[in-house]
């Protein structure tokens, strides 16, 4: 029932969400660029050298994390992850909603409507909760280019405590809704 | 010739399992082969101005005025400017860790990065709409004020781990 919801929610707005995306970033860009380039013709081409630099640094681990996003999506579709939460109350659902949600990105167009059919279908505030938090805190699948671009240590603190985070706000919101 | 091997390790490791999939499961792997393929898509529109963004905020923007936004000294301040610049719709949280590390780079602190990177993931302003309109009001409300609180808390507690030790290796 949901995956056709899915579908229509996703083609219209996410193309929507998208456009704004991008017409945000590309007109700071412009905006940047021209400014940059009345200012200094020197300066700019240096920004643009350390752009290249910084993005053929990065392309390795960019890479490795699309891979890695197919690779979760195409196997962890809508479909599986309703059916691995399940509409079950108690621990193991709760459990298995903060795993699912670590690992898997899905796009909050997606995610939103399939907590939310979940929710209704009879999970718990605090399983919905938690897959919800640990889905938009903790980022598995871009691990490596945290790592890259952070290092080790920040990235298995920040993703370590998000997980722990999304349990304690997944219980106060169970004990207050 | 080994060296560019081995940078691309990660990329030639999901190569592999991609090939061995489309051996074992060819359904999963075409499903998997599509999704990635619709993110190059939206990757190759992205990155790219990101990358000069970047650039520019490199050559442009003086270490000692992020230092005084975004600093350790910028106090209360800081998380606010952190939190308004992670909430802006400006795309995909793989994004946000190269300019992170620019930021960081200019003298910005821990504190202020993990909200950034906290916002930019879990409360951005498109992405709280869809959230009311599928989870209600009351959820979304809660889950955004605790979440900005638990981020606020991970990242003085972060601040006080990472500044121990000379920690931000690249």
């Amino acid at each position: 029932m949901y995956m056709s919801v899915l579908r229509t929610s996703k083609s219209k707005s996410e193309i929507r969400k998208r456009m704004v995306t991008i017409i945000t970033i590309y007109s700071l860009l412009a905006i940047g660029l021209i400014a940059s380039f009345i200012k200094s013709r020197e300066k700019t081409l240096k920004a643009c050298k350390i752009a290249k630099n910084a993005f053929t640094k990065t392309a390795p681990s960019l890479l490795t994390v699309l891979g890695i996003v197919g690779l979760t999506l195409g196997i962890l579709t809508a479909d599986t992850i309703s059916h691995l939460v399940g509409a079950e109350a108690g621990i193991g659902a709760t459990l298995i909603a903060a795993v699912l949600g670590a690992i898997t990105l899905i796009p909050s167009l997606v995610a939103f409507p399939l907590a939310g059919s979940l929710l209704r279908s009879g999970a718990t505030v605090m399983t919905i909760s938690t897959f919800v938090t640990s889905l938009v805190m903790v980022g598995i699948v871009t691990a490596p280019l945290e790592i890259k671009e952070l290092g080790k240590k920040f990235a298995i603190l920040r993703n370590g405590l998000g997980f722990l985070a999304a349990f304690l706000i997944a219980l106060i919101m169970g004990a207050l809704l | 010739m080994i060296n560019g091997i081995k940078k691309f390790s990660g990329p030639l490791v999901i190569l592999l399992i991609y090939v061995t999939l489309f051996v074992t499961r060819a359904d999963l792997a075409t499903q998997s082969s599509q999704v990635a393929w619709d993110y190059l898509k939206e990757m190759i529109l992205i990155i790219p101005p990101v990358f000069l963004l970047m650039g520019l905020i490199e050559a442009w923007i003086p270490k000692n005025k992020i230092q005084k936004w975004l600093g350790k000294e910028s106090g209360f301040t800081g998380i606010i400017i952190s939190f308004m610049l992670g909430t802006l719709p400006t795309g995909p949280l793989y994004v946000a860790f190269p300019m992170t590390a620019t930021l960081i780079h200019k003298g910005a602190s821990y504190t202020n990065i993990v909200v950034f990177l906290g916002a930019w993931g879990a409360l951005k302003i498109p992405q709280l709409m869809v959230e009311i309109k599928f989870l209600g009001l009351a959820f979304t409300l809660l889950r955004f004020v605790l979440t900005l609180i638990v981020l606020v808390l991970m990242g003085k507690l972060m601040e006080k781990i990472l500044t121990k030790k000379p920690a931000y290796q690249r």
